[in-house]
């Protein structure tokens, strides 16, 4: 139990990530998770808007019950697996953030700072979720995938897009990393 | 209820993100500070032994459940498409620290903020829908 309730190193997460590629490819569908954002929109009619959402969801009920099975995940690791959310983050780290302004730094898996539960009183954390959410939804269906599509099944298949794509997901990052959040916090 | 394979495999999936701690965003932070190891081992580790397992099923060595050659589906091409789509998508990623499945596992951590993170996913993917056709490639 012990060994479970421990966090797990990067050497045991990467083949498991694997491990669930290869189950999902198993089962007969490609891997990936940003696809589900296009089969909400269809579910909740956007097919009424725009073409590109007339799409029969059905077909999709197997990535539904994944999505399902994401967000009961999420909440056994959350209330029964993980006993603190402690992260040895490194120490530049925990200090660059602390002099942002961030408190209890690598303490929990996500900043108050960004994930309070105030978010519906702070216009500004409000609009931070809201738009970085945008970007996330605009940006990979307009680059054909996120990180398990592209990152992980389009690299590891060799496919050029997908190289195209991980640079720009890095461009991206770094940009908003080194220079948005300091001017955010 | 074939589906409930798929629905076992999310909660397997949602465990491993959560315990590798691959859905923190300081971890996210880290990684795009290349202060840390971790983020590239996690995701570095996971393409390399995919790619063993892609070339197992290239070979028809692993097939699928039904006995049919496993295809990886060729992803659209477009260079515009795929650097800038990416890059926001990454600008979304890092501030948030959420990319595409985390966003549904983070539900169960922390419901209220990752539900505003979702509508905003879904309004980006309807937006991108609207535009979709006018969009360069």
């Amino acid at each position: 139990m012990d060994l479970i309730l421990q966090p797990w190193p990067w050497y045991i997460g990467g083949p498991l990530i694997a491990i669930s590629l290869l189950l999902y490819f198993y089962f007969g569908q490609n891997f990936g998770a940003s696809t589900n954002f296009d089969t909400l929109c269809s579910m909740a009619g956007a097919g009424k808007f725009s073409d590109y959402f007339k799409k029969d969801w059905k077909e999709r009920d197997f990535a539904l019950m994944f999505v399902i099975g994401l967000i009961i995940g999420g909440f056994i690791a959350a209330n029964y697996l993980i006993p603190n959310q402690n992260i040895d983050l490194n120490p530049t780290t925990v200090q660059e953030l602390t002099d942002l302004g961030f408190s209890n730094v690598g303490n929990q898996y996500f900043p108050d700072e960004i994930f309070g539960e105030d978010v519906f009183s702070s216009l500004k954390g409000f609009l931070i979720l809201i738009i970085s959410g945008v970007l996330v939804g605009f940006g990979t269906r307009y680059a054909g995938g996120c990180t398990s599509g592209h990152a992980i099944t389009g690299l590891s298949s060799l496919q050029l897009p997908s190289l195209l794509a991980v640079i720009g997901f890095f461009i991206g990052g770094i940009i908003a990393t080194w220079f948005i959040i300091p001017i955010l916090f | 209820m074939k589906n409930i394979k798929f629905l076992i495999l999310g909660v397997f999936f949602a465990i491993v993100l959560s315990k590798t701690q691959a859905i923190s965003w300081y971890r996210f932070y880290e990684m795009f500070k290349f202060q840390s190891f971790h983020m590239f081992g996690i995701i570095g580790g996971a393409v390399v032994i995919s790619l063993v397992f892609m070339q197992l099923f290239k070979s028809g060595k692993i097939k699928d459940i039904n006995g049919n050659k496993i295809v990886p589906k060729p992803k659209k091409k477009g260079f515009i498409s795929t650097i800038f789509g990416g890059t926001l998508f990454g600008l979304g990623w890092a501030i948030s620290g959420a990319c595409a499945a985390p966003i549904f596992v983070i539900l169960g951590f922390k419901l209220v903020p990752a539900l505003i993170l979702l509508v905003g996913a879904l309004l980006g993917a309807f937006i991108y829908g609207l535009l979709s056709k006018k969009l360069p490639n």
